[in-house]
Parts: C-alpha cells; structure tokens; sequence
C-alpha cells in the first residue's frame, strides 16, 4: 500500500504536462532538432530576414548566436546582421509599441522566451497554417491562433490558400465550424515540404534562443549525472560498511 | 623529539579547552552528533529530514548569488532573469537549482510530513517539534509565494493577484488588508519591492530560527522510529539506549548516501529538463507580467494545488479562504485529533491504513484537480475530496479514542 502512494505522488510530480492553449489546432509535431547547426543557422537566417523588423529578441545577443551556431564575427556581420547593430548588441528593432499597435492592432510581441511560453509544437503549427480570411483586418487568420492580428508573412514562400470549413449544428441547436481542408489559390515558391522544413528550422532557432545555455546544460548532464551515481555508490558502500555491526 | 611533540598534543588540547571554557563546543558535537543517540531502525522515509536540511541551504546559497544579479524593479525584473540566464556565467546553473530547489523543498517537506503520520511522530512527546514543523511549512508556503512573483511573468502577476485577494475575505477589514499587503491599490512595483524584501531576509529568517527550535525539540525528546517505541525505556549501564546508535558517525554516513540518491534526481532534473514540462516552471510565466492580458487559465505551482482545489470547489470566495486555511490550520492539532496511544502505523489495524491511504490520494488527486481547468465533473470530485479531507481529521478523533490495535514490541527487534 505504502509503495503504491508512494508511486502516485511520484507520478504525479514527474508527469510531463503538455500544455496546450485551449482550442489550438495542433495539426503535427514540430520535430524540431536543437543539436543540428545547420538547421539553427537556417532558421537565424530566416528570423533575421523576415521576423525581426517586427519582433524583437531583446534578450539575445548577434555574438552568442555566432558563437553557439558555428559563425565567425564576419560572417555574422556580412550575411546574418540586416541593421547597423554591432557584433555584440542584442537584437533589438526600431519599431516603437505604440507604432506596432498602431499598424498591427495589437504590438508585435518580443520573441526572446516564446518557446518557452508557447511550445514548439504550437509555434509551428501556428507557422505553416494561415489562410486568406477577407473578415480580418491584415486579411489573413490562422486555424492554430484564431484571430491573429499578424499576417501571413511568409506567404511568398508558402503560397496563398483558403481554409474549408463545414457547418454542424449539435443537438443543443449550436452551430460550430469544423476544418475539413486547405484550397490553394496561389503556389507558393516552395513545395509542402520544402516550406515546412523552413518552419522547422526558423522554430529550433526560436527554441534554442528561449534558451542559449541548454546547449551546454545538455553537454554536462551525462557527465555530472554519472559523477553523482558515482559518489552515491561510494555512499552506499561505505553506509554499507558502518552498519555491518548494527542488527 | 619526544618533549616537542608532547607539547605540540597539548597546545591542541589547550587550543580546544580555550574554546570549551568560552563556548561548549565540544559538549554541543557529543549533544547533537556523536553522543546523541538514534533508533538503529531508520528506514527510507528517514533521509527526508536531512534533504531537507541540504534544500533549505542549497535555497539560501543560490538565492544569495541570485540576488547579485536581479533587480525587483517592476520595469527589469522580467529581464533580469533573462539576464542571469543568459549574460551572468553560470547564471542559468543558479537560477535552475534555485527554481528545482523551490520544488524540491516541497516534495521533500511533504514526504517528511507524510513521515510523521506513517509513524505517529507528532504523538506525545513530540507535539511541539510538529507544531514547529507546520510553522515552517506555512513560512516556507508564504516564502515560495513571493519568491514566485518575482520573476515578473504574467503567472507571477495575476497569481500574485488572486492569492492577496483573498485576504479580502477577512471579515470588515479585508479591502484594507489587500491594500495594506500590496503597498498599493493593484499589484504594482511596490508589491514587488516589499515581496522581494520578505523572500530574502524576513522569511528566510523567520524560517532558519524555526528549524533551529525544529531541530532542539527533537534532539530534547529524541527521534521517533518506525516501531514507534521509546528507546530510552531500555538503556545500558552507562545511559545509552540498547537500541540506540550515535548519529555521527552512523546517520551522517547514511544521510550521504541520501543525498546522493536525492542529487541524482535533482541534478536530472536541473540538467535535462528544468522546466518539468510546465509543472516546476510554467509556461505562462515567461511571459512578462502583464495587467491587460489575463492568463487563459491562472493556477499556482503544483506545491499549492491540492489547497487551490480546495478553494475552488467552494462556490463562495470567502467560504471557499475559509475553507482551505482550515485545511491548514486542522494540521496543526493532529497530535491533539489523533488519541490513539499506538505511534507506528505498523501495530494499527487496518481501518487506520487504510483511512490514511484514501487520505494521502485524496491530497494527491486534489492536486491534480488544482491544475485543472476545471469541469463540472472535476468540481464535484475536488467538493467530495475536500469533504473527505476534513472528514478523516473528525473521524481520526473519535476512531482512535477507542482504538483497538496489534501489540506494540518493547524493543526494537531486528
């Protein structure tokens, strides 16, 4: 009786809790692989083209991204730096909160942390399903984020398509939309596939920018953790010894 | 040769009865450590207390270095943890065994607690040593608190909002008391600043100075044990109990072995995965705090759930503070609810274990339910739970007045 408590509370603490904002479409994985630093540069490369004029990473500096991905100052500077910011300035944006809000209806937020905040899961999926919605302002919606106040920016790339819905009423008489598919109206530069991958990477760069230091945490953890099994068999041993008389 | 070394031993005696003349360091050693004398029979429900002990000095030596680098500046201090993680070498290594250590503190102390009511711990002679020991427990709930909000993420804001809104349910002076603990009219700057100032020097005072009666009224009585029998019943012609071992250096050895146990999990969790998927640091939180956006689902950490379902399956706000600061506050008479003269669980019969089984799931499930966002089915199992919960103090106190139980062995046998 005593193990099966004990069991329950330690399943209850050690149970990973998939948080998931209420209603998000979660279509697929994002699979997203933070060891791989050509993906992390991929993505850096995006962010920097496409994400930054709007969304600040104030937390993160251009010379610890160098440095974690494998580029030297140059080609930091020359291929990866778009603004006149310095080696080591954070990456940060001239658009003010007040413009933001002005132009998008509510002010692009700061990207620094929101893999942690919001999954990586979530973020692609919020990345690779956008569809034309005359009803909205900036004229695009997302199924992951309904009523996103951001526009399909990299539509270029993934083309335009429009979202099928189907109409259910229940048996209480409420009607809701169901998603059955996407229509393309345009193709875009890339193919399925091709577009996603560049999600995916642009996601890992995210994920690793909520946290630069998880690539050195990981590196340690085998080798403090087989320090600590060491000691603790040292540990036992010697309790082992000292309670050899006591019965 | 053989004059220098003598006078050597002795300048070393002469070093040691200085000090024994000026302070009673070496009868304080044979007091608490190698003279005092433990049950032999320590089981694995025993290393809790030293973990403890080892959580509690890991939260003050990370929380001192986390202090070198954060401001509780309304406008920084979201930053500021980015900053530690981030800029600060090492900083995310301290902050990461300051944050698990948060939870760690909790699993410890309520395995510790759980402890006591296995084995009657908190029955005569020990009351007081239990008393301490909840007195520590509500400090250490006001500490993690406060030291929550002071990331500044959005769970931190409106946490901190719901949790001082309770002290509206105070009858006539209740808005005064909110405002009077906010320092302001809303959760502000000032909140932080004075929350900031009860985490790093109030509480952990408060919380040092109770460990230290904690740990003096139990090296008075001496330790309980799994058997629940008195040790000091039987001793030796020179006053030491039969079934006794001196702590140092049999407890220290088997204490090390404990921490090294509880590292392996502990470090697990600071290296690979220090956010426990949300449930040690939550997702919302790194979000900066933020007036206008309420959260989609505001909770606590998972250390104040089983209380927050308890408040939550009452309907009335004031009833529902009631409610679960009864829940705590119940746990401060056990030793007085519990009549039974049986200490271990061991030589009670089974109406009593299995009583504190539905009431340890019933803690645990609240818990669960407290993370929840709640549906009508999950409201009505946590009003049944929250009934069960008081219904096992009042049925303890009647159960165990006539209690009929298994015979208690006058030594520890083994």
């Amino acid at each position: 009786m005593m193990k099966k408590i004990i069991l329950s509370i330690l399943c209850l603490m050690f149970t990973s809790m998939v948080s998931a904002a209420g209603g998000a479409y979660i279509g697929e994985p994002a699979n997203t692989n933070i060891k791989s630093q050509s993906s992390l540069q991929k993505g850096a490369k995006t962010y920097m083209n496409y994400c930054l004029a709007c969304h600040s990473m104030a937390f993160q500096r251009y010379n610890r991204v160098a440095e974690d991905l494998g580029l030297t100052e140059d080609e930091m500077m020359d291929s990866l730096v778009l603004t006149d910011a310095k080696f080591a300035d954070k990456m940060t944006h001239t658009m003010t909160k007040e413009q933001g809000t002005q132009w998008f209806g509510k002010a692009p937020p700061d990207l620094s942390v929101i893999a942690k905040a919001r999954g990586v899961d979530w973020l692609y999926n919020y990345m690779i399903n956008f569809y034309v919605d005359p009803t909205r302002p900036s004229g695009w919606n997302n199924l992951t984020f309904p009523n996103a106040s951001m526009p399909h920016v990299l539509w270029e790339q993934q083309g335009i398509r429009e979202a099928k819905f189907e109409t259910h009423t229940d048996e209480a008489g409420g009607s809701h939309k169901e998603f059955v598919g996407f229509n393309t109206i345009e193709e875009g530069q890339l193919n399925e596939q091709a577009y996603k991958d560049l999600v995916r990477d642009l996601v890992n760069f995210l994920d690793y920018s909520s946290e630069p230091a998880q690539l050195i945490r990981m590196s340690y953890a085998p080798w403090v953790l087989l320090f600590t099994a060491l000691f603790t068999f040292l540990a036992y041993l010697l309790k082992v010894n000292y309670f050899r008389d006591i019965h | 040769m053989g004059k220098i070394a003598s006078s050597r031993t002795k300048s070393s005696n002469g070093l040691m009865d200085w000090f024994n003349h000026r302070l009673p360091v070496t009868q304080f050693y044979k007091d608490h450590l190698s003279e005092y004398y433990a049950p032999k029979n320590f089981n694995f429900w025993y290393f809790f207390g030293s973990l403890a002990l080892l959580v509690l000095v890991n939260q003050i030596v990370t929380g001192i270095w986390l202090t070198m680098h954060y401001k509780p500046d309304a406008a920084q201090a979201f930053g500021m943890v980015e900053y530690i993680m981030r800029d600060v070498p090492w900083g995310w290594l301290i902050r990461y065994l300051h944050t698990t250590g948060a939870s760690a503190f909790f699993i410890v102390i309520y395995l510790h607690m759980f402890r006591g009511l296995l084995y009657g711990s908190y029955k005569k002679p020990r009351e007081l040593i239990w008393v301490f020991g909840m007195i520590i427990y509500v400090a250490l709930m006001a500490e993690a608190f406060m030291g929550y909000v002071l990331p500044w993420g959005n769970m931190s804001y409106w946490g901190a909002k719901v949790i001082t809104q309770l002290f509206a349910a105070v009858p006539w002076v209740g808005d005064a008391l909110v405002e009077w603990v906010r320092g302001d009219y809303l959760i502000s700057d000032a909140t932080l600043n004075r929350f900031f100032a009860l985490h790093v020097i109030a509480l952990p005072l408060v919380i040092v100075v109770l460990v230290v009666l904690h740990l003096a009224a139990l090296h008075t009585v001496g330790s309980n044990n799994p058997e629940g029998v008195d040790i000091k019943k039987h001793k030796d012609d020179n006053g030491v109990p039969k079934d006794g071992i001196p702590f140092h250096p049999y407890y220290t050895v088997k204490d090390i072995f404990g921490v090294g146990m509880f590292l392996l999990i502990f470090l697990f969790i600071v290296f690979v995965k220090p956010d426990m998927g949300g449930l040690f640091l939550e997702h919302d939180n790194y979000v900066p705090a933020d007036p206008s956006s309420t959260p989609d689902h505001i909770k606590p950490v998972w250390y104040f759930t089983p209380f927050y379902a308890m408040l939550r399956a009452v309907p009335d706000m004031q009833m529902g503070a009631l409610i679960m600061a009864l829940a705590i506050v119940v746990l401060f008479f056990l030793p007085w609810l519990d009549r039974s003269p049986v200490k271990s669980i061991r030589y009670r019969r089974w109406p009593y274990k299995l009583m504190l089984s539905l009431f340890a799931m019933t803690f645990v499930v609240l818990g669960w339910l407290g993370m929840q966002a709640g549906s009508e089915l999950q409201k009505l199992t946590a009003q049944i739970l929250t009934g069960f919960y008081f219904f096992y103090f009042v049925w303890l106190f009647f159960y165990s007045r006539n209690e009929t139980y298994h015979e208690v062995p006058e030594r520890i046998e083994k």
